[in-house]
C-alpha cells in the first residue's frame, strides 16, 4: 500500500515539473495531449473495464461535448457558460445514447454505439447551420482562469494537467466506491446480480452518464486546446483509436488508459516524424501486445516484471547461503 | 518487413559545399543560418496519392536548386498530418515551435488548412498551400498566406464561360461530394453558367464516402451535360459507374476530376472528360519541361497539379527571397515579398498575385484523349489573366455570401 | 417509373454484391464469436491482389485471377487464426485490438506495396456493356454479380447442410463446449471457417473492383456496410446475411435517392431501430 503511495506520489511530481524537464513548447503541447486524451480514455475505461460494455460510439460523446462548447462560445456566450453548458448538453446526449444502446450487451451494445456515433458524425456533416459542416468551427480565445493566461502551452499544460488529476480522482472514487463494486458485479455475473435485487440496467446507465460525463470533460479540454472542431473528431476512427488506447494499456486498471493513450499520441505525432510508416509501426505494436500481454500493458508489465523479480528473488535464494557455519 | 527510420531532414552540407565551388562570387551573400522550409503533407490514408506527389514536386524542385535557394541552404522538413485537422495543428505546431521553420508549403486540404490557419498567422508565418477553401483569400483572409494554385471556384467560373460560349450547352447537372470544396466548384460553375443564360437543373451531393453512385446517377436525364467535381480516388470510380449505366451525356469536371496524375489510373470511359484546371501537362514551357523530366527521372511519376504546383510553391519561395535579399527574419517583409512575386515563366505559364495572396494566372480547358495508347490531357483552351473573382467586381463579389450548399440556389 | 425500376434492379444487385462481402463476417462471428475487424482490410487485400493477378504484375484471366486471390486470402486468414487469434479465445478486448492493430499494419503495407494511385479495374471482356431488362439499361457485370452471389450463397448452404463438416460447424455454432465434448476437433473448425471467410472476403473484393476499384481506405468505407448487413440481417444464419445484404441494397438506393437530406443516415438509423427492438436482428438465432 505505502509503495504504491510512493510511486503515486513520484509519479505526481514528475507531472507537474514536465514543462521543467521536457524542452520545448512543442514537447509540452504533447503532455497536453497525452493528459486530454487520458481522460478520454479513462471516461471510456469505465464503461470497457468496469461495465464490461464495449463503445465504439464515444468519439461521439466527444464531439458532442466539443460541438456544443464551440457553438456556444460562436454566439458569444463566457466560457464559463459555455463549459457547463456543453457538459450539460453531453449529459443529455449521453442519457439518450445509453437509453437506446443499453437495449443490448455484449455485441449489440458495440453495434449500437457505432451506429449512434456514426449518426452523430453524420449530423456533425450535414447540419451545416450549426456545425458549419466540414469546414469546422473555430474558438478564438482560451478561457483565463482568475485572469491567468493559457495562451502559451507550459499554462495550458498546467490546466490540463488539474482537470486531469480531478478527473483521475474522481474515477478512481467511483470505481472504488459501492456504486463501482455493483458496476464491477454486474459486469463478471450480471444474472446473479439481478437475484440479488441490484437494478443492473439503472447500474449501467449511471455508469454511463459517468462515462459520457467525463469523455465530454475531455472534450471541453480538447476543444480550448486545438481551438478547432470538425466532424473528423467525431467519426469511426476517433471512437476505435479512443478504444484501442484503453484496450493496449489495460481496461480495468487505472493506469491502463493512461497508459495508452501516451503510446498512441507518442506514435503518431513523435514517432510519425522520424518513422515514415508510422501506422505500420503502430498496428505491430498492438500486435505484440495482444502476443505478449493480451491483459493489456500495464497490468502485463507488471506480470511481466514480477516474473522478472521473483526469478532474482529465487536465484538469491538458491545462493549457497544454505551451507552454513 | 524493414522499418525504415528516416530523419525527415535534408540538410546537405556536400550540396551546400557544391553549390558554393560552382558559384564562389555568391557564397558572399548567403546567410550563416539555413532557412527553413516545412512541408505538411498527406502520406497515409486516401489522401496519400494528392500528398506524395507534394512531396516529391518540391523536393524536386530544391534537389534541382541544390538546396540552395537565394544563396541561402535549405533545411527540408516534411510532416505527414495524417490528413486530419488535429494532426494538422500538431505538425503545424512541431514545424514552428520545434523545428523553428521560416516558411511552410501546404496543408493539402481545406479543413486541415482552416484549423491551422489561425495558428500560423498568429506565429506570423507564411504559408503557401494548394488547398482550395475561398474564404482564406476572400471574406476571413489570411494576412501571412499564398496560394498559387487556385480557389475551389477559380477554375470552374472559366469553365462554365467556355460551356456557354464554346460548347453552347443550355441545361446541366451538377454532381459533386457532400463537402465544402464540391459545393464551392459547382457554386462558382453554376453562377457564372446561369448569368450567362444557362440553367442548372439540379445539384446532387453525394456523401464523401460512396461506393455506389447509381443512386445519384440515376436522377441525370434531359441535360446537355453533366457538371462534376469529383476529388481524390473518387473520380475514377464515378466515370467508371457513370459509363456503365450507360449514360452518354458529355462530362465536364473539375480540376481534381481530370488531374494529370489520375491518367494511368482512368480507363477509357473518361475519354472525352473536358476539365479545367490550373496547370495542365502538356503546357509547353521550359520549366514545365524541365519538372517533368525531374519528376520522371527523380521519381517515375506522371505528375499533376499536387506536384506541379508544390514547385511553383518552391518558385515564389524563391523569388520572394531574392527580393529580400535571403533574409527571413521581418516576416511583414517576407510576406510582402513573396505576394509581390511575379514571375513570366513557370510550369503554368505567367504568375502573380492579387493583394488578398490568390493567384492570377492561367486556368487551362483541356479533354481527355488517347495518346499512344494512353489517357492524356490535351489543352483546347487556355483563359489568361484568370482571378478568383472571375470578371466580377471584387467589392461586390465579397459581399455575396460564400458558395455552399444552397447558395447560389436552385432557379425553379 | 424508370428511375424506380432502376433502383429497385439496383437494390438487388448491390444486395448480391453485399452478401459476398458479408457471407464471410457472418460465418466467422456466427462460429467463432469474433467481430473480425480485419474484414474490411481482407476485402481490400483481396481486391488488389486480384488487380495484379489480373493485369498489373501478370495477366491472367479475369476468373482465374479472383479465385487465385480468394486462395491466398484464405490461406493469409488461416494463418492468422492460427498464430495470433487462437491463444485469443475468450478475450473479446484482445480480439479487438489484434484485429484493428493488423488492419492498420495491412493499410500500411498495401500503400507501400500499391501506392496511392487508384486502380480502375476493367471489366472482364465477356460481361461488358449493358443490356435491357424490363425496358430498363443496366450494365451487364452487375447482373452477373447477382448471379455468382446466388452461386455463392448456394455452396455454402450445401456445405452447412449437406456435409459432414457443415453439420460440425452448426453444432459448433450452436453449442461449442458441446461440440468439443462429442468429439469434434473445434479449433481446426475454427481455422477452417476463418480462412473460408477470409477467402471470401478476398473473392468479394475482386469481384466487386470492376464497380467500386480499388484505393487505400476501400477497407474503411466497406466495413461499416458489412456491419450493418450483418447486423440488420442476424447473426450466424445464412438466411440472415442474405436478408440483410439486400435489406441494405434496398435502404442505400432508395434512401440516397428520395431522402437525400437524410444519406448519412439512411443505413445508420434503421440499424439503431433494429437493434433497439430486436437485439439479434431480424433473422438471428439468438441474442449476441
Amino acid at each position: 500500500m505505502r509503495r504504491g503511495a510512493i510511486g503515486g506520489l513520484v509519479a505526481l511530481l514528475l507531472l507537474a515539473s514536465v514543462p521543467f524537464w521536457i524542452v520545448g513548447s512543442y514537447y509540452v503541447n504533447i503532455a497536453s495531449q497525452i493528459l486530454i486524451y487520458a481522460v478520454f480514455a479513462l471516461g471510456l475505461n469505465v464503461l470497457v473495464g468496469y461495465a464490461g460494455l464495449v463503445s465504439l460510439g464515444h468519439a461521439g460523446l466527444f464531439g458532442l461535448a466539443c460541438y456544443a462548447a464551440a457553438v456556444l462560445l460562436g454566439v458569444g456566450v463566457g466560457h464559463t457558460v459555455a463549459i457547463i453548458g456543453a457538459l450539460a448538453v453531453t449529459l443529455i446526449g449521453t442519457a439518450l445514447f445509453a437509453g437506446l444502446a443499453l437495449r443490448a450487451t455484449g455485441i449489440g451494445f458495440v453495434m449500437i454505439t457505432l451506429a449512434l456515433g456514426q449518426i452523430l458524425w453524420g449530423l456533425a456533416y450535414r447540419w451545416l447551420s450549426l456545425t458549419n459542416g466540414d469546414n469546422g468551427l473555430s474558438v478564438t480565445a482560451r478561457p483565463a482562469p482568475f485572469g491567468l493566461s493559457l495562451d502559451g502551452a507550459t499554462p495550458f499544460y498546467y490546466a490540463t494537467l488539474v482537470v486531469f488529476l480531478a478527473a483521475l480522482a474522481a474515477v478512481a472514487l467511483f470505481v472504488r466506491s459501492p456504486m463501482g463494486a455493483s458496476l464491477k458485479g454486474t459486469r463478471d455475473q450480471p444474472r446473479r446480480m439481478t437475484a440479488l435485487g441490484y437494478h443492473v440496467w439503472l447500474i449501467r446507465f449511471y455508469a454511463c452518464l459517468f462515462s459520457g460525463l467525463i469523455s465530454g470533460v475531455a472534450g471541453v479540454l480538447y476543444l480550448y486546446y486545438t481551438q478547432f472542431i470538425s466532424p473528423q473528431t467525431v467519426s469511426l476512427a476517433a471512437s476505435a483509436e479512443v478504444l484501442l488506447m484503453v484496450i493496449s494499456g489495460g481496461s480495468g486498471t487505472l493506469l491502463g488508459p493512461i497508459a495508452g493513450a501516451a503510446l498512441v499520441v507518442m506514435v503518431k505525432n513523435v514517432a510519425s516524424a522520424y518513422v515514415e510508416r508510422w501506422n505500420l509501426l503502430l498496428g505491430a505494436i498492438f500486435v505484440a501486445i495482444v502476443v505478449f500481454m493480451p491483459e493489456g500493458f500495464v497490468p502485463g508489465s507488471v506480470r511481466l516484471a514480477r516474473r522478472a523479480f521473483r526469478g532474482a528473488r529465487g536465484a538469491v535464494a538458491r545462493l549457497p547461503a544454505e551451507e552454513g557455519p | 518487413m524493414r522499418k525504415r527510420l528516416h530523419r525527415r531532414r535534408f540538410l546537405l552540407g556536400s550540396g551546400a559545399a557544391a553549390a558554393s565551388a560552382a558559384l564562389p562570387l555568391r557564397v558572399s551573400f548567403a546567410q550563416a543560418a539555413p532557412l527553413k522550409l516545412g512541408l505538411l503533407t498527406v502520406k497515409t490514408g486516401p489522401l496519400a496519392q494528392g500528398g506524395v506527389q507534394m512531396e516529391q514536386g518540391l523536393s524536386a524542385f530544391l534537389k534541382d536548386k541544390n538546396f540552395t535557394l537565394a544563396g541561402r541552404k535549405v533545411d527540408f522538413i516534411v510532416a505527414d498530418t495524417g490528413g486530419n485537422p488535429a494532426g494538422a495543428k500538431t505538425k503545424a505546431q512541431e514545424l514552428i515551435e520545434r523545428d523553428k521553420v521560416d516558411v511552410i508549403c501546404g496543408p493539402l486540404a481545406a479543413f486541415e488548412l482552416l484549423a491551422i490557419s489561425a495558428y500560423t498567422a498568429e506565429h506570423k508565418t507564411p504559408v503557401l498551400s494548394l488547398a482550395a477553401a475561398e474564404d482564406i483569400t476572400q471574406r476571413k483572409p489570411n494576412p501571412y498566406f499564398v496560394r498559387a494554385s487556385a480557389t475551389s471556384a477559380q477554375a470552374m467560373q472559366p469553365l462554365a464561360d467556355y460551356a456557354r460560349k464554346d460548347l453552347k450547352l443550355n441545361r446541366v447537372i451538377c454532381i459533386s461530394e457532400d463537402f465544402a470544396f464540391g459545393y464551392e466548384q459547382m457554386g462558382g460553375f453554376q453562377r457564372v453558367f446561369e448569368d450567362g443564360g444557362g440553367h442548372v437543373l439540379k445539384k446532387l451531393w453525394p456523401p464523401l464516402v460512396t461506393a455506389d453512385y447509381t443512386p445519384y446517377l440515376a436522377q441525370i436525364s434531359d441535360v446537355d451535360a453533366v457538371v462534376q467535381g469529383f476529388a481524390g480516388s473518387n473520380p475514377t470510380k464515378f466515370m467508371k459507374q457513370y459509363a456503365d449505366q450507360g449514360l452518354k451525356f458529355p462530362v465536364l469536371g473539375g480540376e481534381a476530376a481530370a488531374d494529370d496524375m489520375l491518367m494511368p489510373s482512368f480507363g477509357d470511359e473518361a475519354l472525352g472528360l473536358i476539365s479545367a484546371a490550373p496547370y495542365t501537362y502538356d503546357f509547353e514551357s521550359e520549366n514545365n519541361t524541365r519538372f517533368k523530366t525531374l519528376m520522371e527521372k527523380d521519381y517515375h511519376t506522371y505528375p499533376g497539379q499536387y506536384a506541379a504546383l508544390l514547385w511553383l510553391n518552391g518558385m515564389v519561395v524563391e523569388a520572394g527571397l531574392e527580393k529580400t535579399g535571403g533574409k527571413t527574419d521581418d516576416r511583414d517583409a517576407l510576406i510582402k515579398a513573396l505576394r509581390s512575386v511575379s514571375l513570366k515563366d513557370t510550369l503554368r505559364g505567367p504568375v502573380r498575385f492579387d493583394h488578398l495572396g490568390n493567384v492570377i494566372g492561367n486556368i487551362f480547358i483541356r479533354r481527355i484523349v488517347k495518346e499512344n495508347g494512353k489517357l492524356a490531357n490535351k489543352t483546347i483552351k487556355v483563359y489568361h489573366d484568370v482571378s478568383q473573382f472571375w470578371t466580377y467586381d471584387e467589392k461586390w463579389f465579397l459581399a455575396q455570401p460564400v458558395y455552399s450548399r444552397d447558395y447560389p440556389p436552385i432557379k425553379s | 417509373m424508370t428511375l424506380w425500376l432502376l433502383l429497385s434492379i439496383n437494390s438487388i444487385t448491390l444486395g448480391g454484391l453485399l452478401f459476398l462481402l458479408s457471407a464471410g463476417f457472418s460465418l466467422i462471428f456466427g462460429l467463432m464469436r469474433i467481430p473480425n475487424l480485419t474484414h474490411g482490410s481482407l476485402f481490400m487485400v483481396g481486391a488488389y491482389f486480384g488487380a495484379s493477378f489480373f493485369f498489373v504484375w501478370i495477366h491472367l484471366d479475369f476468373w482465374l485471377a479472383a479465385l487465385l486471390s480468394a486462395l491466398l486470402m484464405a490461406a493469409i486468414g488461416g494463418a492468422v487464426e492460427r498464430l495470433v487469434l487462437r491463444r485469443l479465445a475468450g478475450n473479446e478486448l484482445a480480439q479487438v485490438l489484434v484485429t484493428l492493430g493488423i488492419s492498420f499494419m495491412v493499410a500500411d503495407l498495401c500503400l507501400m506495396e500499391w501506392t496511392g494511385d487508384p486502380i480502375s479495374v476493367p471489366t472482364p471482356l465477356a460481361l461488358r456493356g449493358a443490356t435491357r431488362v424490363l425496358g430498363v439499361a443496366f450494365p451487364i457485370y452487375r447482373l452477373a454479380v447477382i448471379l455468382i452471389a446466388g452461386v455463392v450463397a448456394a455452396g455454402l448452404w450445401l456445405l452447412l447442410d449437406r456435409t459432414r463438416i457443415g453439420a460440425m460447424i452448426r453444432a459448433g455454432v450452436d453449442d461449442p463446449q458441446m461440440a468439443r465434448m462429442v468429439g469434434i476437433r473445434v479449433s481446426r473448425l475454427f481455422t477452417l471457417v476463418f480462412s473460408l471467410g477470409a477467402g471470401l472476403a478476398g473473392f468479394a473484393g475482386i469481384i466487386g473492383a470492376p464497380i467500386l476499384s480499388v484505393y487505400p481506405g476501400l477497407d474503411n468505407d466497406m466495413l461499416p456496410l458489412a456491419l450493418v448487413v450483418v447486423i440488420l440481417g442476424g447473426t450466424g444464419s445464412l438466411l440472415g446475411a442474405l436478408a440483410g445484404s439486400f435489406i441494405v441494397g434496398f435502404l442505400y438506393n432508395f434512401g440516397q435517392a428520395l431522402l437525400p437530406e437524410l444519406a448519412y443516415f439512411v443505413l445508420f438509423l434503421p440499424m439503431v431501430l433494429v437493434l433497439a427492438i430486436r437485439p439479434q436482428g431480424l433473422f438471428g438465432l439468438r441474442a449476441p
